[in-house]
């Protein structure tokens, strides 16, 4: 109980509620969080260059409504679309931000949305296309306030 | 779970135009990561799926987690062939759904 009201105290100071535990963690566990959760969305953590656009501000003052703008190039046929866009935030408590899934009738490929970031971290978009193949793009946002939570 | 689901949709379109739909739905997506004054976590309460239809069919899903933003925006196209009726609804843990439905002519 004690250790508990001392870890809600710098969790409070902090303003950035869970970050504060995740912050302890070594940060190559946080890399093969990520890592894993890739794997398991798209079955490869290392997805090829291009045709995927991610579009954020280089910094964010407040973590808790960080824009984004997603673009995949694609003709978006029956025969050549995209069939889904997962967001992942590298350097959040859990890395799943959002995930997409697409269809000819949107006639292009793109969303924009909003996501909360706990802190200054990669964010990774990655694109699954019909013909199987995957490519991701990595881009680097600082935040001067945390967003997750507090 | 919420207050109506705001979408801006065109009334009117061409066949074969792509137009662009804003979505924006009120709530607090709560994301389980919080403690109380207490040092109690808060329960997740989020909208986990959002689904739009157009005709019946289904031409976006999207998955959401924790990480999106307290009351959800989110923009995406459509590419509109003929008149469609097109169903946007949202759903939390509770297991709530809203629902909103736009009309978009084709002349």
């Amino acid at each position: 109980m004690n250790q508990v009201s001392i870890v809600s105290r710098r969790t409070f100071v902090l303003g950035t509620g869970g970050l504060a535990a995740f912050l302890a963690l070594p940060q190559v566990a946080a890399a093969n969080e990520w890592q894993a959760a890739m794997m398991e969305l798209v079955g490869t953590s290392e997805p090829a260059e291009g045709k995927i656009d991610l579009a954020m501000p280089e910094i964010a003052e407040n973590g808790n409504v960080v824009p984004f703008d997603i673009t995949v190039d694609s003709p978006m046929t029956d025969g050549d679309h995209v069939k889904a866009v997962h967001v992942l935030a590298t350097g959040n408590p859990t890395p799943g931000v959002a995930s997409y899934m697409m269809s000819p009738a949107m006639g292009e490929a793109s969303v924009s949305s909003r996501m909360r970031l706990g802190k200054t971290q990669d964010v990774i978009a990655v694109a699954e296309m019909s013909d199987g193949s995957v490519y991701g793009v990595t881009t680097t946002v600082k935040v001067t306030i945390g967003g997750c939570g507090g | 779970m919420a207050a109506k689901p705001r979408v801006k949709a065109p009334k009117k379109a061409e066949a074969g135009e792509i137009v662009t739909i804003k979505t924006l739905v009120r709530h607090h997506m709560e994301t389980g990561q919080r403690k109380d004054k207490d040092g109690n976590k808060i329960p997740r309460d989020i909208i986990h799926t959002f689904v739009c239809t157009v005709n019946g069919k289904e031409a976006l899903r999207s998955k959401w987690e924790g990480a999106v933003s307290a009351n959800p925006y989110l923009a995406f196209p459509l590419k509109i062939m003929e008149t469609s009726e097109v169903v946007f609804s949202w759903t939390d843990d509770q297991g709530e759904t809203v629902s909103t439905t736009k009309t978009i002519t084709v002349a």
